[in-house]
């Protein structure tokens, strides 16, 4: 599961508004730990922040089926096949959840999926490169999805309930998706030289895109702050960037890899591990469309979507037809 | 992408709230939502979405449309009244030491 502080609102949205009292009412139910549901009065802004974050997290979970997807006819055993497939259903489960979460805000799905199949609504940035050996499957479990609960769990206190509750039921599984990846990558620093050298060069390609996940430097996300006093954000980017990263460090080691910065130390001082400077220039180029395989992402989504539509057709007409006949039935009777 | 938004299909398909009993002698709770072309299909893909790990051993669905709730602008005089009625519970009586567990 992938969740990104990608902070792409338009700047309308966050335009600096005049503070009713009922939004200082709300700010302040925020505050005493409150949970909001879907009947309560909640700000404008605060519904469509809602409506963004949580239809772009959907929208990461569904289009994230994708770089694993190709691999399940490729997968060494079929016991990887039957985890890999596990784990790619999970995905969608994720985002049919985090879909069904944003519907509580009165919108619409069809208009969610609609914007995401137009290239209008983002995805997280990650999905977006391309697995390309068998070892990024074991690389975006560990350490894509590593990132991911590292996002993901303090969502779960959201102050919105019905994201909160979906986040919950997320985390979960995804508990299960970092360890069948980190189990991939051992396998594989088990193995032969070339095993081990195959895992390497996959860690070398997704180490920097996966700390870009966190998104932008808290100095430099201008959604942050709000997103805090909201009680939808608990924990800012780069203190979530850092904890991941002191966290990976000793995993990497223990696996005998070496992580593609020159910069990364620990920091005794800090009681943290320093590391190296993060491209943004590539993060917003991914993020807006132009990353190894961003269009063949939307491409595939989108024939996905088409090719399923007799199945939907199917669906409606039996549904139809059922009702008739229950109809006809109750005028027989009658 | 071009026919995305055709209404042909799927699109129009009813939302249903989706209830689930974890084991016999607990509950249905709910646990979302999900659309689907009718009520068996709802049922049908709720066992896909909800229950991937024994998470039920029965499932509901009820047409969102078919919940009548509370107005939540009412939540004070519905429910505010009732937090000085301490009486309403067994903490509020005083039992001698002598009588014990009562």
């Amino acid at each position: 599961m992938y969740t990104q502080a990608i902070d792409v609102a338009p700047a309308t949205e966050n335009a600096v508004r005049s503070k009713s009292a009922t939004d200082a009412e709300f700010e302040a139910r925020v505050a005493r730990d409150d949970r909001i549901e879907p009947q309560d009065e909640m700000p404008e802004a605060y519904r469509k922040t809602l409506i963004r974050q949580i239809s772009q997290h959907a929208h990461s979970e569904v289009v994230g089926m994708l770089p694993e997807g190709g691999w399940i006819t490729r997968a060494p055993s079929l016991k990887r096949k039957e985890i890999l497939l596990a784990k790619v259903q999970d995905e969608g489960g994720h985002g049919l959840y985090l879909y069904s979460a944003a519907e509580t805000l009165g919108v619409n799905r069809d208009e969610l999926i609609d914007a995401l199949h137009s290239g209008k609504a983002k995805y997280s940035s990650i999905f977006n490169y391309r697995t390309e050996t068998w070892a990024d499957i074991g690389t975006i479990g560990w350490l894509v999805d590593g990132a991911a609960i590292m996002n993901q769990v303090p969502l779960c206190r959201c102050s919105y309930g019905p994201y909160a509750r979906a986040m919950i039921r997320v985390c979960k599984e995804e508990s299960f998706h970092q360890r069948q990846g980190f189990d991939i990558v051992r396998a594989l620093c088990e193995g032969t030289p070339a095993q081990r050298a195959m895992a390497q060069e996959s860690v070398n390609r997704w180490w920097w895109p996966t700390l870009m996940m966190f998104g932008p430097h808290d100095s430099d996300s201008q959604h942050s702050g709000q997103a805090m006093n909201w009680g939808i954000k608990r924990i800012s980017n780069d203190d979530l960037r850092q904890k991941f990263v002191d966290v990976t460090v000793p995993q990497a080691q223990y696996l005998g890899l070496t992580l593609p910065d020159s910069d990364l130390k620990w920091n005794a001082e800090r009681g943290h591990y320093d590391f190296g400077k993060i491209n943004w220039d590539e993060f917003w180029r991914v993020v807006n469309g132009d990353g190894p395989c961003n269009a063949e992402r939307m491409h595939d989504r989108v024939k996905a979507f088409e090719d399923g539509r007799w199945v939907r057709e199917a669906a409606t007409a039996h549904a139809a037809k059922q009702a008739d006949r229950v109809q006809a039935m109750q005028r027989k009777a009658a | 992408m071009s026919n995305a938004a055709d209404s042909k299909d799927s699109r129009g398909w009813p939302l249903y709230q989706v209830f689930i009993r974890s084991k016999a002698g607990l509950d249905h709770k709910h646990v979302g939502s999900l659309h689907a072309s009718d009520a068996q299909h709802a049922v049908t893909l709720a066992r896909d979405v909800y229950t991937r790990r024994q998470e039920g051993v029965s499932i509901w669905v009820v047409p969102s449309n078919a919940i009548t709730a509370s107005d939540p602008t009412q939540k004070s005089e519905n429910f505010d009244p009732m937090a000085n009625k301490i009486y309403r519970h067994p903490t509020f009586y005083d039992i001698p030491e002598e009588i014990g567990h009562m």
